[in-house]
């Protein structure tokens, strides 16, 4: 009596093209659009508190989404997500948005903490946010321009201890204050 | 129920005289013949606005017009909010589309789509013909409104409302809200799923709820669902429900709402339980959108749209493609980040078929926050691909899952969702 709507399609000659035979896996733009529902279009975050992925390198989102992947990051979503895909898509993902433009973004921010953060990342930072957080070496990720609300989320994952510092990155950050931290975030954020 | 041949038929002749009609039209401005490029979307959605958008990223000489009946569009995603008064206006939900055209050369088209012509690729709308290549359509939910007797598709919801299509019905249901006397009932019916956002309604249970709290001492809210528990997210509501609004949500599993009755404010389960109430929020059960079922578009159960999972295009029409709520998307759930994750797969590979090129598999995801109190939220997730065995949309293992538990965070990265699905859809 009931017949599956394939079979009825078949049976009634309206079927149309079945792509299904010829269809390639996903691309690293298939895999990596999904994404930008979230983290806006080609990874530029219009924020505050989701992070753009354009111009971070292939490193840096391949650790980040194997640590979410492992639960080695705190996450909402992001845990789940990651267990979605493979280390391949990855690796796919991260080409992706390390092709994209590092997306700008104007936010009001302190300008004496600025200037104050600007001197601090020169002496404690630089040498693994280089170019002033506009890339980072090795899966260091980039911070210039990043919304001050994601970064300040994720400082307080760090000094809660929910999510683990690299060992450099501790030696530099324990002795900072809470407000030169606060310095911190906000010239990263300023940087254009 | 079965779709037989003849009543196809009958079905398809039914739409093609509607086409007929609506052809006595003038002719507008994208009526003549398309250069082998165009690509006619309708609908401005959260799926029809990436659909256009992302076509003309991927290619700049292929056409894109964008039609739509209004020249803004208010997402129901949020709308909650609104109803429960944590939101002044809906302005945080209202996008407009003039950035599409200024920044990627999409053709906004204000007007009703009136009929589909499938064979001759022309679509009819109140400013006269167009003309396609490629057709997508968004056309989100229409109701089944046969279903509930006493219901009269135009007035009843002036004073029963749905508020399921945001904007002057999400008014209209707080305006209601807010003139219902201390010590009032409202009485919020959910129908059987499947259905636009399957969290929704309990959402707005939720929002309702913590609006009588702070508002309306002593009332409360009769939740009638059809189904025979919560369809979405049940332990992470059932458990915000008891923290906040512990004897004020009445919540009644398995009743279904048959008959409504709008001079004396009461819905009838079954034929035999009367409720009554100050405030009726009465979601009636849903079908695609009327343009996808007038063009001959839903399958055989007569209320959704098959389609090809690769492609989004319609296995009934040949190069007509269905996103969003209103297709049969597997195991994807009917949701706002649904919609945008099909548009893009479905963009890619219409662009793709239109320059010869191979066909790439679906890769989608899908991320729905709901709102418990006013600063707390929960989500669920899922990453879907295409399963070619099956020839469906699968969920991918382990991907799918919800919120721990209720927390301040997920809030505050839900206002973040909001603030990015929309500049993505608007800019």
């Amino acid at each position: 009596m009931t017949m599956k709507w394939r079979g009825w399609a078949l049976a009634t000659g309206v079927l149309a093209i079945s792509a299904m035979a010829q269809a390639a896996p996903p691309t690293a733009a298939m895999l990596s659009n999904a994404c930008a529902g979230c983290h806006g279009t080609n990874g530029g975050s219009a924020g505050p508190s989701m992070p753009s992925l354009a111009g971070q390198s292939k490193e840096a989102i391949v650790d980040a989404m194997k640590k979410f992947k492992s639960g080695a990051r705190p996450a909402t979503v992001m845990g789940r997500l990651a267990k979605g895909f493979s280390d391949a898509d990855f690796v796919a993902m991260g080409e992706y948005f390390s092709k994209q433009k590092l997306h700008p973004t104007n936010q009001s921010l302190d300008a004496a903490k600025i200037a104050k953060g600007a001197s601090l990342q020169e002496a404690n930072c630089g040498r693994c946010h280089i170019e002033d957080g506009k890339e980072g070496k090795d899966d260091t990720p980039a911070m210039a321009s990043q919304w001050l609300p994601y970064l300040q989320i994720q400082m307080a994952d760090y000094l809660s201890g929910k999510r683990k510092m690299p060992e450099k990155m501790e030696e530099k950050v324990k002795p900072m204050s809470k407000q030169d931290l606060d310095a911190l975030l906000h010239f990263y954020a300023s940087v254009k | 129920m079965t779709l037989d041949r003849r009543n196809f038929i009958k079905l398809l002749g039914g739409a093609s005289s509607l086409a007929l009609a609506a052809c006595a039209g003038t002719g507008g401005s994208f009526s003549g013949p398309t250069g082998g490029r165009r690509v006619v979307v309708v609908g401005g959605g959260y799926g029809g606005t990436i659909a256009a958008k992302y076509i003309r990223m991927m290619d700049s000489s292929i056409e894109v017009v964008l039609i739509e009946r209004n020249d803004h569009f208010v997402s129901c995603p949020f709308s909650n909010l609104y109803i429960g008064g944590l939101m002044k206006d809906l302005s945080p939900l209202t996008i407009k589309y003039d950035k599409l055209t200024a920044n990627h050369g999409v053709k906004v088209l204000q007007a009703e789509v009136t009929g589909i012509d499938a064979a001759k690729k022309v679509v009819m709308t109140s400013s006269g013909e167009v003309t396609y290549d490629r057709l997508v359509l968004s056309p989100g939910i229409d109701f089944r409104t046969e279903e509930i007797k006493g219901y009269d598709a135009k007035s009843t919801p002036e004073t029963i409302p749905h508020a399921w299509k945001a904007g002057p019905q999400t008014v209209l249901l707080r305006k209601q809200l807010e003139a219902m006397p201390a010590g009032g009932t409202v009485v919020l019916s959910i129908p059987l799923a499947p259905f636009r956002c399957p969290p929704g309604p309990y959402e707005r249970t939720s929002m309702i709820a913590m609006f009588l709290k702070q508002h309306k001492p002593k009332s409360k809210i009769i939740v009638l669902d059809a189904n025979p528990d919560i369809v979405s997210k049940a332990g992470l509501f059932k458990k915000g429900w008891k923290k906040h609004y512990e004897g004020i949500i009445d919540y009644r599993p398995a009743k279904k709402v048959t008959e409504v009755n709008a001079g004396n404010k009461t819905v009838v389960i079954e034929g035999i339980e009367d409720v009554k109430g100050d405030v009726i929020n009465l979601i009636p059960p849903q079908r695609a959108g009327q343009i996808a079922v007038a063009a001959g578009l839903v399958g055989p159960d007569k209320n959704w749209c098959p389609v090809n999972p690769t492609t989004f295009e319609s296995t009934i029409h040949k190069s007509i493609h269905v996103i969003g709520d209103a297709c049969v998307a597997g195991a994807m759930p009917k949701s706002g980040y649904s919609a945008n994750s099909e548009a893009k797969a479905c963009a890619t590979n219409i662009v793709n078929a239109m320059n010869g090129k191979e066909l790439i598999d679906f890769s989608g995801i899908n991320t729905c926050y709901s709102f418990l109190s006013a600063k707390e939220a929960v989500e669920v997730t899922g990453v879907y691909k295409v399963d070619k065995a099956k020839n469906a949309i699968i969920a991918v293992p382990g991907s799918v899952g919800v919120s721990p538990d209720l927390s301040e965070i997920e809030a505050i990265y839900a206002e973040s969702w909001l603030k990015n699905i929309l500049t993505e859809m608007s800019t």
